[in-house]
């Protein structure tokens, strides 16, 4: 049969790549020989946005980036803002954050796995799971902070506000119900047989192709490499808590999922103890109104997607010189198109899937 | 709190033996290349854009082993163009910041590209956000921007068209 190269356009518009991503892909058939991604359609500018805004004014900005993980986000922003200014937040106010990043990246990783689940076939059953158990989690914020999306709940020095009366108890609550409930996903993904042969020894990525490209968070750890920010370089109070990283071996799509899997349990884990070991004390330092910031600082937190840093030029006015996000699905993405050379187009999705991209972050 | 005060002495203690870490780096590679480093802090070092690419070479394959690049970006300081590097050493745990001054009449600078897969994005939202010109970089395009936009928004030059920043008291 005659070979013919065919270019087709995937995206920006397509229900497979988790927003508005455009693959541009040559083909052999079903093949794919060539996958160029183009980014930028979801550009906002939020650097320059940055620039005419007060640092308690941008963080509501910051939600806007992972929006699947907005306290992370919250928090990677407000803890480079903190070193810039040389400001420590009461405990309280470290302990309360460790719960709300937790609980948000186990919400996170819920939404990851059960789409990736349905990328591969898994037709709503545990994308309808995931969102019933992620539902929990964003009625705990309701219920926290008064949003279900965006959550604007850190402030420089602390938080917006104490946990209100019963909402450890909803937490409690949801720890005891997730535990049973992920070891039914354990039953529903990880046992599936269909599941398996469609994500394993499917993009496999290389340990030092990984760091080379600056991949970085559950993708990193599933090819291998032992390294997570809240154990290597804790923040907060993660080095009173005692979990474990979850590493992969082979670094292909099921490692990715599997991490993230194993992950979730490790936070419930790190929630309980926050939440047992709750100081008392006041939510939020005594800080000025205004800011005004000078020198520089980079400071990177431990996101569920991977290393969000926050680069911070001030030179003394309340709005910040310069504001670099490095966000990990930027990197992350930006090592597809080694990982799919000579597989299917329906194997693309599985790749695409198991990186668990955010297009707000990676075009900002 | 007596736990917090032995953290904050424990971070006291890492953030100077990472200190000292970095100030070795640097005087290890003004001993391999003299001339390089144009200045010096705690935080960062400034070095020459003929050195870039020797230097970068040097702190991957050399010693301490900086097999990462973790972000690259830019400061616009008006007249000049700050290009900020930041490498990353898994092995000696230390991130190192690296920053290039180029005139803003000659925005040129070479590309790592052939060293770090990870430049290549980084270098080409530089390239889009300021105009900075990576040599050899393998496909410098624009990477948010459409193509056929000619400024570079993240420049303090460029003209918001009809926005006027809320003043803070």
């Amino acid at each position: 049969m005659e070979l013919q190269e065919l270019i087709i356009n995937m995206g920006p518009q397509h229900p497979s790549t988790h927003g508005v991503l455009y693959l541009q892909l040559k083909l052999n058939g079903e093949v794919v020989l060539d996958c160029q991604p183009h980014i930028g359609y979801l550009h906002r500018s939020i650097e320059k946005i940055a620039e005419n805004r007060s640092l308690t004014q941008f963080i509501a900005f910051t939600d806007r980036l992972d929006y699947m993980a907005s306290m992370n986000n919250n928090l990677g922003f407000c803890l480079a803002a903190e070193k810039l200014l040389g400001i420590t937040a009461p405990p309280r106010a470290q302990y309360i954050r460790v719960i709300v990043a937790e609980l948000n990246r186990i919400a996170s990783h819920l939404l990851a796995i059960s789409t990736f689940a349905q990328d591969l076939g898994a037709y709503a059953t545990p994308l309808f799971y995931a969102l019933r158990d992620r539902e929990k989690i964003l009625q705990i914020f309701d219920q926290l902070c008064g949003q279900r999306l965006t959550y604007n709940y850190l402030r420089v020095g602390g938080v917006s506000g104490d946990i209100p009366v019963g909402v450890d108890l909803l937490i409690k609550d949801f720890i005891s119900y997730e535990r049973r409930m992920l070891a039914e996903y354990q039953d529903l993904l990880t046992g599936n047989i269909i599941f398996c042969v469609r994500s394993k020894k499917i993009g496999i990525l290389p340990k030092e192709l990984a760091i080379n490209y600056g991949v970085t968070g559950t993708s990193l750890r599933a090819s291998g490499v032992k390294w997570d920010l809240r154990k290597d370089e804790p923040y907060l109070a993660y080095d009173k808590f005692d979990f474990n990283i979850p590493t992969g071996q082979n670094g292909d799509s099921f490692d990715r999922y599997y991490v993230r899997m194993v992950e979730m349990e490790e936070s419930l884990k790190i929630i309980e103890q926050a939440l047992g070991a709750l100081p008392e004390g006041d939510p939020v330092a005594k800080v000025n109104k205004v800011f005004r910031p000078t020198g520089e600082t980079y400071m990177r937190t431990e996101n569920p997607r991977g290393e969000l840093g926050f680069y911070i030029v001030g030179d003394g006015n309340p709005f910040p010189y310069r504001l670099k996000v490095r966000s990990p699905s930027f990197s992350n993405l930006s090592v597809i198109s080694h990982l799919v050379k000579g597989l299917n187009i329906s194997d693309l999705v599985c790749v695409l899937g198991s990186l668990d991209i955010v297009m707000g972050e990676i075009d900002r | 709190m007596g736990s917090l005060n032995s953290r904050k002495r424990l971070e006291a203690n890492r953030e100077r033996r990472l200190n000292l870490d970095t100030a070795a780096i640097i005087q290890s590679i003004k001993d391999r290349f003299p001339g390089a480093v144009a200045e010096q802090t705690p935080g960062w070092v400034t070095i020459n854009k003929e050195n870039l690419i020797d230097v970068a070479r040097f702190l991957k394959d050399g010693p301490s082993e900086f097999s990462s690049l973790h972000c690259l970006t830019a400061v616009d300081r008006k007249e000049t163009v700050e290009v900020v590097y930041h490498f990353y050493s898994f092995k000696q745990r230390i991130m190192l910041t690296v920053k290039v001054i180029l005139p803003n009449a000659d925005l040129v600078i070479d590309s790592l590209t052939p060293l770090w897969g990870a430049a290549d994005w980084l270098e080409r939202e530089v390239y889009d956000l300021f105009g900075v010109r990576f040599q050899n970089h393998h496909d410098l395009r624009r990477i948010m921007n459409p193509d056929s936009w000619t400024d570079h928004p993240l420049r303090k030059d460029f003209k918001m068209a009809g926005f006027i920043p809320r003043p803070v008291k």
